[in-house]
């Protein structure tokens, strides 16, 4: 089953899906839309890194997404606006990345795969080291959910409760950085912010609880990936932009349904 | 035993010091109130007291076993994030559904438990967030200007709902309060502060107390007016310096 390459980029969307989902919930509630952003673009320089000492481009984009979100962190409150700071550092990232990309020589490197993602080029390796991070992802979040959840609604209520939100920016920072890492293959640096906040904005209308909300999230993702894949097949068309295009769908049409009901 | 003692805390936001050598305790079952212009640390002493920032000097020490409930100063819960209120009360969690009850009925809104919170008025979402600061059954509930943003009646009702509170559970409370009408009537113990302790005692003492009148002004002990904030009075203030010259409106 696993040799055909359709099933196989189902399955690596699957799994970015179910990364994203409660991470994504994270990002809306905590409204850290442009953090996710930055960091998935600054992994494009922990690509160019890992092609240049050859290693592993899942390592070097942890990483990197890592430094990225770290910086971000210990730089915000010292006299910029975090969008300011947020703007710059994305873009410089990017931009680095790309320069860097242009240095390596010898393999002629494909960069719009970086970019956009190259989801019908998963392979086995691929898909063990998505699914392992989305394992990963999902256990990290599922063990702080409360103390994260508590962090969320109020720093000043964490702390009363023997919380330290600080600890659990952290784990979600951690999360961040190895989603954007096992995202990079399936949609490319471009849009993972859009796999992050897009099922998970269109949850918002369906949702009564938290916790329902990174599950419709979940449900949302995975069907985009299952029905933009299909799309994909059927009109010729990019498989990653394809995917979000769908999600994009969803977040209108739930939007649509919102409008139709009373508030609540 | 004190319930809480704080011993020479002094508190830097970088070079900024915005509390200087302030030492209180608070016992079982008194009412505290802690008065103070804009920026003078109030809220920092509370949330050094729940340890959400550290001292650069002193300490604060909890009684054995005391426990703390927190109401904040105000709590902005993104329309994003879908909750129940009684979802929101067990957080973090080993909660049980009927000591919930409890606190919803304590805090004066017992038919709230499955509404969301994004959808609750000022004066219900203070409400919830007392309840959530009663469900530890706390020894003491320490409330940071628990009624900003509710009308003067929403304000009294809240207040009278405090009342009832200790009345019920014989807790301690520590308050920050702008309202000095309130304060001067319902307070054991009132503690002017202004980056320093400025002066302490019952309400009548610290009405007549230079360093009260001089933050905020004589007459009405404190009652809704208008009042000259001049900052002239001369107390030891240690190394602690701050600016002396603003002028001021109260509440």
């Amino acid at each position: 089953m696993l040799d055909d390459f359709m099933v196989r980029a189902a399955l690596a969307g699957i799994g970015v899906a179910i990364a994203a989902a409660p991470l994504g919930c994270f990002v809306v509630w905590r409204r850290m839309a442009y953090f996710g952003d930055a960091t998935a673009h600054a992994a494009i320089l922990g690509v160019a890194l890992s092609l240049a000492f050859s290693m592993s481009i899942f390592i070097g984009a942890v990483v990197v997404a890592l430094l990225m979100a770290l910086t971000v962190n210990v730089l915000s409150g010292r006299g910029y606006a975090m969008d300011t700071l947020l703007g710059v550092l994305a873009h410089s990232a990017l931009a680095f990345g790309l320069v860097a990309v242009s240095f390596i020589s010898g393999v002629r490197i494909d960069l719009m795969a970086y970019l956009f993602g190259d989801i019908l080029a998963v392979s086995r390796g691929d898909l063990v080291v998505i699914w392992s991070g989305a394992a990963l992802v999902v256990a990290l979040i599922s063990w702080r959910w409360s103390a994260l959840l508590t962090s969320t609604m109020n720093e000043d209520l964490a702390y009363a409760s023997g919380i330290n939100p600080k600890r659990e920016q952290l784990a979600l920072t951690l999360a961040l950085a190895i989603t954007v890492a096992v995202a990079i293959k399936v949609v490319g640096v471009l849009l993972i912010a859009a796999m992050l906040i897009i099922p998970a904005a269109a949850a918002r209308p369906l949702s009564r609880t938290p916790e329902g909300m990174a599950i419709a999230a979940g449900l949302i993702g995975m069907l985009s990936a299952i029905v933009g894949l299909r799309a994909a097949y059927v009109f010729d068309t990019p498989a990653g932009p394809s995917i979000v295009c769908i999600a994009a769908t969803t977040f209108l049409a739930s939007s649509v349904i919102k409008s139709l009901r009373p508030a609540g | 035993m004190s319930l809480v003692q704080v011993e020479d805390l002094s508190v830097r936001y970088g070079a900024k010091t915005v509390l200087s050598r302030v030492s209180l305790r608070i016992d079982k079952g008194e009412i505290v109130t802690i008065v103070g212009p804009n920026g003078s640390g109030k809220t920092s002493l509370l949330r050094a007291i729940i340890g959400a920032v550290k001292p650069s000097l002193g300490h604060v020490t909890q009684g054995s076993g005391v426990k703390i409930g927190y109401v904040p100063q105000k709590l902005h819960i993104d329309e994003t994030l879908p909750i129940t209120v009684s979802r929101f009360l067990k957080l973090p969690g080993g909660v049980l559904a009927a000591d919930i009850g409890q606190a919803l009925m304590q805090a004066g809104v017992p038919d709230l438990s499955k509404a969301q919170l994004s959808q609750l008025s000022g004066g219900q979402f203070q409400r919830v967030l007392l309840a959530r600061a009663l469900i530890g059954k706390p020894d003491l509930l320490l409330l940071d200007e628990a009624t900003q943003g509710l009308d003067q009646r929403g304000s009294a009702s809240f207040y009278q709902q405090i009342e009832q509170v200790r009345q019920d559970t014989g807790c301690a409370i520590l308050m920050i309060s702008h309202e000095l009408h309130v304060v001067m009537s319902a307070s054991d113990r009132v503690i002017c502060l202004n980056g320093h302790v400025c002066c302490e005692g019952t309400p009548a003492v610290v009405a007549s107390a230079p360093e009260y009148r001089a933050l905020f002004g004589t007459g009405t002990g404190g009652a809704l007016a208008l009042y000259r904030h001049d900052h002239d009075h001369g107390h030891d203030h240690g190394d602690h310096t701050h600016d002396h010259k603003h002028t001021e409106a109260a509440e």
